[in-house]
């Protein structure tokens, strides 16, 4: 028998439903990898035992809705890993954190309820970065998830949803929710050769997912393939009333999307999205892709968006701001960790001192002075408007184009340890992906090749606010084109 | 705009956070690093500009006002780090 862990999610799909395996065959193939894979550390908690009673429950739910002649759930049997970032009954969710504790919500959170009404097995809840705060997953009190790609040392998988990233790039699980506030699906895709798209802003409820920058986070999968991403959001997306932001909208057909023609698609390059000291090799990438997509049928036009350069300092008094005030909730007194103080100011200030990491509290304390009387107007609500200028660029060239292409990163992935003592060029690893997080839009990395050091490097496309469908297009297009099927050599087994 | 030693101080007590007084110079410092880099904002005339408040226009949605969940009070306290009959146990805040 093939090795199972190989395919891709719709193959399995496939598989299943022609009765070429089971589900439980398929979950225990991927919980033999997940064993094996230790020092990858991408899991913070296994649920092996659940996943293979899910198995079995959703082989059983098969045969009964094939006598009935229904239709089998969407991702029916797939065995996938969750971010730890969403709350799942009953199974531990801690974010990472050790304020957290051994939490046990006693909810679902909405989009991994969708994807388990769906048929979803869940192998485990995937590490992160703390609070999903980092570019690296260096920040999580679990430790480091480390790159399956390697070059003579260890490589990050990039953050935050560095767990998500490492256990898809190595066939650890066919598929993995993730979530993004500043890149964190589409910069770890980029550093491990995965696919990993950030829908807008709105399409999947943050119910139930731990709340970083409420403004900002978007949750979406990161996948194999450009069709497994599609068949994934699809069944993490919809309107759901419990999320005031979300989006009362149908979802569209997007798995049909991939491989459709992008013939006179116009594609703009933003003359803005190149940086200093950005290796040559992505510049050539980059315009690899624009031939690429030309020789699809595309029309590239080129476009400025001016703000770009204020994004980032933008985001970094939105995002810290927003987490200020919804981290005020842990304070020891309803549940996680508390360590008793002299007083109750002093529990409240041990809780939080113990048990927020270095990342998590500078961050606070960044927000909680931007938001403090007489800095509000000069920080947070002057961001706010360079966010609009931002999101008025992108208008703009919205008249001009269809969708755009940009490198997803600065760089290929980096060693561990390397840039953790240097927030400000730590923060520069999301220079791309952030603009979409502060104008809400679609946004994907797609693996496109290799660099001189044999390790992975993506391209991105963003795409209007609710476009998802172009974005899948262009995005198949770039896949096809480039023909990405390097895999890691697998020396952590 | 930077921020001192006992802005710092004082920042972290806001934040509940507690910062050992060794600590409060080079966190001044980082502080800085980052607040300094965020002022570029400054140079972007925002004259006119409305605050952006989300991506995809939309109403705010409004649903009936009616009780749609609760009675599940041993649920709630399930994560408790500390809980009584029924209650939450919390440090002594009134004398």
């Amino acid at each position: 028998m093939t090795d199972l862990t190989k395919l891709t999610l719709a193959d399995a799909l496939d598989g299943m439903a022609k009765g070429d395996f089971s589900s439980v065959e398929l979950t225990d193939a991927h919980i033999k990898a997940c064993e094996g894979a230790g020092k990858l550390n991408a899991f913070i908690t296994d649920t092996h035992d659940l996943a293979r009673e899910q198995a079995k429950a959703s082989d059983a739910r098969r045969v009964s809705i094939k006598k009935s002649g229904g239709t089998v759930g969407k991702l029916e049997g797939a065995p996938l890993g969750v971010k730890d970032l969403f709350c799942t009954e009953g199974v531990k969710t801690c974010a990472a954190s050790k304020i957290l504790g051994d939490f046990q919500p006693p909810y679902e959170s909405s989009v991994t309820a969708n994807m388990k009404a769906d048929g979803m097995v869940m192998l485990g809840k995937l590490n992160l970065d703390e609070f999903a705060m980092g570019s690296s997953n260096e920040t999580s009190s679990y430790g480091p998830v480390i790159n399956p790609w390697r070059k003579n040392e260890d490589l990050v998988p990039g953050g935050s949803s560095g767990g998500s990233a490492s256990a898809v790039a190595a066939d650890l699980c066919l598929g993995a929710t993730a979530t993004d506030t500043g890149g964190s699906i589409r910069q770890p895709a980029s550093f491990t050769g995965t696919v990993g798209i950030k829908p807008t802003y709105g399409r999947c409820s943050r119910w139930g997912v731990v709340a970083f920058a409420s403004s900002l986070d978007q949750a979406g999968p990161i996948a194999k393939t450009v069709k497994d991403s599609a068949i994934l959001l699809q069944s993490m997306a919809g309107y759901d009333a419990k999320d005031s932001t979300s989006l009362d909208l149908e979802v569209p057909d997007w798995v049909s999307a991939c491989g459709a023609s992008i013939k006179g698609m116009k594609i703009g390059i933003p003359k803005e999205y190149t940086i200093e000291g950005m290796p040559k090799e992505i510049e050539d990438l980059w315009q690899q892709g624009i031939k690429w997509l030309e020789e699809a049928g595309a029309e590239i036009v080129h476009v400025s968006l001016p703000h770009t350069k204020y994004a980032l300092p933008a985001y970094y008094v939105v995002a810290p701001a927003e987490a200020s005030s919804n981290l005020a909730r842990y304070d020891g007194m309803r549940y996680g960790l508390r360590v008793e103080g002299e007083n109750l100011a002093g529990t409240y200030e041990r809780t939080r001192t113990e048990g927020f990491g270095a990342e998590v509290r500078r961050r606070i304390m960044i927000g909680t002075y931007v938001l403090s009387a007489g800095y509000y107007d000069a920080y947070y609500l002057r961001a706010q408007k360079v966010r609009t200028k931002i999101a008025d660029d992108f208008k703009a060239a919205w008249e001009q184009c269809d969708a755009l292409l940009t490198p997803t990163c600065p760089s290929a992935p980096f060693a561990v340890g390397r840039k953790v003592n240097d927030p400000i060029t730590m923060y520069l690893n999301d220079i791309f992906t952030v603009t979409a997080n502060l104008a809400g839009l679609p946004g994907i990395s797609v693996p496109v090749s290799l660099d001189k050091d044999g390790l992975p490097l993506g391209l991105q496309i963003i795409g209007r606010a609710l476009d998802e469908e172009t974005v899948f297009k262009a995005a198949s297009a770039l896949e096809d084109a480039a023909g990405f099927t390097a895999k890691p050599e697998k020396w952590w087994a | 705009m930077s921020v001192s030693a006992s802005d710092v101080k004082k920042i972290a007590r806001l934040s509940r956070l507690h910062v050992e007084d060794a600590q409060l110079e080079p966190l001044a410092g980082e502080l800085n690093g980052i607040l300094k880099w965020i002022e570029q904002l400054g140079e972007v005339d925002v004259e006119g500009v409305e605050p952006m408040t989300s991506a995809v226009d939309m109403d705010a949605p409004l649903r009936a006002d009616a009780i749609t969940d609760g009675c599940v009070r041993d649920q709630v306290l399930a994560n408790a780090p500390k809980s009584d009959d029924g209650f939450y146990v919390v440090p002594r805040s009134v004398e």
